[in-house]
């Protein structure tokens, strides 16, 4: 395999790494916590405020320097998504992702990243959420 | 540490996460999407995905190796409203093109109009979907 391919495939792996270690220490896969932030009438938690102050902050300056440069170190573009339109499928999704989300107070990283814990309720989320995944790509043909 | 602090630490490890996912590999690091893809694509394009998703889980557990402390308590929601959620998150993120990371996070810090849309949309829907379980159907 040559050395570009490895590295592609390096930095994925390592990417989620540090993701996952990210999404454990901040309290994200904490879903009463989570549910707390949404928890706007009852004894509202602000913790995941500066969960996405954080990396936003990080994900703004870094995006700066790295998008100013050719190319990314193992790959030909940067892949940017294209569409800009507001549309009714982009709103009714985020209605619905939102709802869910409140719901269980698990969204999809935290999710993910809990699956380590085995725990029975984060399986059954995240094989529902797979099932919804699948759905929705057979749904967004008939929009 | 006060939980602000570490929530604003491991907020920045997933927004460097992010930037070494463009820096290296040249793509938004949003899970949804990942997925996704994980699933529907194939050969290379497949894999690297599987092995983000991989890395997740397995970064989700070294915190908690190091220190119980970061082990979350046991969600308390029950089986149907468990199915009901991931349905919509799945379905929801689907349509929607990304979630708290992808829209939240990268799309925000490209200041996309759409991710900003979606992420106030999303989030406005979860503040009234915590509304209802808890003040109007008192916890399911």
């Amino acid at each position: 395999m040559p050395t570009q391919k490895i590295g592609q495939q390096l930095s994925a792996l390592v990417s989620g790494l540090v993701f996952g270690i990210g999404m454990a220490i901040s309290g994200m896969t904490n879903t009463e916590r989570v549910q707390g932030f949404l928890d706007l009438a009852g004894a509202w938690d602000p913790t995941l405020a500066f969960v996405m102050g954080g990396g936003l902050i990080v994900t703004f300056i870094g995006y700066k320097f790295v998008l100013k440069k050719p190319a990314p170190i193992f790959g030909e573009t940067f892949h940017l998504p294209t569409k800009t339109d507001i549309d009714k499928t982009l709103l009714i999704g985020a209605v619905l992702f939102g709802a869910g989300w409140g719901l269980v107070g698990y969204c999809p990283g935290p999710a993910i990243a809990g699956l380590s814990y085995a725990y029975p309720t984060t399986l059954l989320f995240v094989a529902t959420m797979i099932i919804g995944l699948l759905l929705a790509r057979i749904i967004s043909r008939r929009l | 540490m006060h939980p602000f602090v570490l929530a604003l630490i491991g907020g920045g490890l997933v927004g460097l996460a992010a930037v070494m996912m463009m820096a290296l590999k040249g793509r938004i690091a949003g899970v949804s999407g990942i997925l996704t893809g994980s699933l529907a694509e194939s050969g290379g394009e497949r894999i690297w995905r599987i092995l983000f998703i991989a890395g997740v889980i397995v970064g989700g557990a070294i915190p908690v190796m190091l220190s119980s402390d970061f082990k979350p308590p046991i969600p308390q929601s029950g089986t149907l409203l468990t199915i009901i959620g991931g349905l919509a998150v799945g379905i929801g993120t689907g349509l929607g093109s990304g979630c708290t990371s992808g829209h939240g996070i990268c799309g925000i810090a490209r200041l996309s109009q759409r991710s900003i849309i979606a992420t106030c949309t999303f989030m406005a829907a979860g503040f009234i979907g915590v509304y209802l379980l808890k003040h109007v159907f008192g916890g399911v």
